[in-house]
């Protein structure tokens, strides 16, 4: 390598040079600016929109206290669609990884298409779905699972499906990547040393597919907690998640104090969740 | 180790066909390997050695027949039903699992108690004892093949299959885990069944060889009888170097023919010709010819009017190409172990050998028939 001459010691931080500048416009800057907003409060007597820096820590605290019930909402709704997305996504990729034979590659694009559409309209599209006039409601009320009043839509029911639809193949792709990374010899050694097909499921194939089932947790949980479309679109006032209140208190209200402080939270929260989760799953030796 | 297996016996495949759609992998196969031998299945990639090995696991079913282990017809069970263990190609070692681990992993699913001390001999069987915290990947590929071998071994399996277990080694430990399988063989008494391309590495270990081509046995037999009377020009051709000339049988004397090559007579043993009619190839192995210079005394058969042709020292032998009066290139492997000045080309010499070294295939054979196929090419997937 040496000989070449590529490995001059300046040229790594030359090829660093692009990402770091565009890092350092796009996120470290915004995130201070972000942060030295969320300690200002409003100049007497100024215009609406108008703060100045008063280092008030408790812009945290009240923001914090006045929406506890929408950070509980947002974490909530979030581990109930990644668990949901889980769900569906396991037997999905498995099935893809070892059962689809010839097909594997058409369904990995069928899992994917759904992004050649906007999010938007996606979304907008389960409220249809939803509707009364959609499929899902008449047939669950012919099935008496719910009753003839009950509506889906504007429902927590709906944010979640919502939610777990949108982030499904963040779910999909990296559970796939990791269970078609799996030799099958090491299946059919657990087969030829006594595991039957449960057994190997739990003490092979569940295991080395761990890194995939961290890696979509998060990519679906991440994303859900702060998510504020599904709710917008799909939610009603009483399942408001805390990205509709840090929108609404940025560009409707113009509270941008405690809109700050307010994502300040969300991220340390998520941040500590993350860490704490990846320390238990302790998939780090799989890599 | 835990107690031995309660089905054991000799393993029987009776008729056993397997085809992939108009494949067929394996053909009418019958073969039966005595309880506690060394066996071999030899063959060159493609030959249905693999798919047969996998059939004996449980991982493919038979389309036909029936496969036996003493008393019971195992044909249909699960694998994880069979009393048979397998050494896979490249190990299969379960990479989230530290060594010991690894080893315990079949103990453990049948609810064997004293787990530890049983993977302790294992490992210290292979002598590897040091490494049972690590992980597989931190091993090298020879440590790792031991322990793939441990991880079959402690299960006291009534059979033990390897599947080329030795194909991804370099040589030189190849040559010393040859030893090794052997000697760990004759230690814990298993029947071993060993699945290799590889006709030294299977004459090395094995007591008894079965010969394999496109789905059938062509010979059946331990590595001095296949070598010294191989039955097909395969065989022949596939353990080892054959030269095979074209003859004819023109009489008899006593216990022998007498064969005419290329105009030249030459005597056979009865007993070693494979042929149906007249029409014959006489084989003679390269190590079994002597050259001499015309006019030199020599007993045995005779082929007159050589030319050599082409030289190589490699030590132990020297290798004569030596090319006779009808065209044909003959093969010659001389040992450096005496006086004589080695040939130079293009010198005219006899060349002789024992009648008793001769055999003889059926004349209507394919002459190149196992030549072409290369015995250390790795191969990775043999169905």
């Amino acid at each position: 390598m040496s000989k070449s001459g590529i490995s001059r010691p300046g040229t790594p931080y030359l090829l660093l040079l692009p990402g770091v500048a565009f890092l350092f416009t796009f996120f470290l800057w915004p995130i201070a600016n972000l942060a030295q907003t969320s300690t200002q409060t409003p100049v007497a007597g100024g215009d609406t929109g108008e703060y100045e820096q008063s280092l008030r820590w408790q812009n945290y605290i009240d923001a914090f206290l006045e929406n506890k019930e929408q950070f509980g909402r947002s974490f909530l709704y979030a581990a109930i669609a990644t668990v949901a997305a889980l769900a569906i996504a396991y037997p999905l990729a498995y099935a893809i990884a070892f059962k689809a034979g010839k097909y594997k590659n058409v369904l990995l694009v069928l899992v994917v298409a759904p992004f050649f559409t906007s999010f938007l309209l996606r979304t907008i599209a389960w409220k249809q779905i939803l509707g009364e006039q959609g499929f899902v409601v008449p047939l669950l009320r012919d099935l008496h699972i719910i009753a003839p009043s009950t509506t889906l839509t504007s429902s927590a029911f709906a944010v979640v499906s919502g939610m777990t639809y949108n982030f499904l193949p963040f779910m999909t792709l990296p559970i796939y990547a990791s269970i078609d990374r799996i030799d099958p010899r090491t299946l059919e050694a657990s087969g030829d040393l006594y595991a039957n097909g449960l057994t190997t499921f739990r003490k092979v194939t569940l295991p080395l597919s761990m890194p995939g089932v961290v890696a979509g947790t998060l990519l679906t949980f991440i994303p859900a907690a702060g998510d504020y479309v599904n709710a917008a679109i799909l939610g009603s006032p009483q399942t408001k998640m805390i990205g509709n209140v840090i929108e609404s208190r940025f560009f409707k209200i113009v509270d941008y104090p405690t809109a700050a402080a307010l994502s300040f939270t969300l991220m340390a929260a998520i941040l500590i969740l993350v860490t704490v989760y990846i320390r238990k799953a302790g998939t780090d030796e799989l890599v | 180790m835990s107690e031995k297996s309660s089905i054991q016996g000799d393993l029987r495949l009776t008729n056993v066909t397997k085809s992939y759609g108009d494949f067929t992998a394996v053909n009418d196969l019958s073969l039966t390997i005595p309880e506690g031998s060394f066996f071999a299945l030899l063959g060159p990639s493609g030959c249905g050695k693999t798919t047969t090995l996998r059939m004996v696991a449980g991982l493919e079913e038979p389309t036909q027949g029936t496969i036996s282990l003493g008393s019971t017809d195992i044909t249909y069970t699960k694998p994880y039903q069979r009393p048979i263990n397998t050494v896979f190609q490249n190990y299969a070692l379960f990479p989230h699992l530290t060594i010991f681990e690894n080893i315990a992993f079949g103990l453990r699913r049948r609810g064997i108690k004293d787990v530890k001390e049983q993977v302790e001999k294992a490992l210290e069987l292979v002598e590897l004892s040091h490494l049972s915290a690590r992980k597989p990947t931190q091993l090298s590929g020879g440590q790792q093949q031991r322990i793939a071998l441990a991880r079959a071994i402690v299960n006291r399996p009534a059979l033990l299959l390897l599947d080329e277990p030795l194909g991804a080694l370099d040589l030189k430990l190849r040559r010393q885990m040859q030893i090794e399988l052997k000697w760990i063989q004759k230690e814990v008494g298993l029947t071993f069944v060993h699945v290799t391309h590889d006709q030294e590495e299977a004459m090395t270990m094995a007591d008894t060889i079965a010969v394999m081509n496109e789905g059938e046995i062509e010979q059946l037999g331990s590595p001095a009888d296949l070598y010294d009377n191989p039955k097909t020009a395969f065989v022949a051709n596939f353990l080892g170097q054959s030269n095979l000339i074209k003859g004819t049988i023109t009489g008899n004397d006593g216990d022998n023919h007498i064969v005419d090559l290329f105009g030249q007579k030459i005597s056979l043993a009865k007993n070693r010709s494979h042929a149906v009619d007249n029409s014959i190839f006489a084989g003679i192995r390269p190590e079994k010819f002597r050259i001499s210079r015309l006019a030199t005394p020599f007993s045995g058969n005779v082929l007159s009017g050589g030319k050599i042709e082409d030289v190589s020292y490699i030590g132990v032998s020297t290798q004569y190409q030596v090319l006779m009066p009808w065209g044909q290139e003959l093969m010659v492997f001389e040992q450096n172990d005496d006086a004589v000045a080695p040939f130079s080309v293009g010198e005219d010499v006899n060349i002789s050998w024992e009648a008793g070294f001769t055999f003889a295939l059926r004349g209507d054979e394919d002459a190149e028939a196992g030549t072409e196929v290369n015995p250390e090419e790795i191969i990775e997937d043999d169905e």
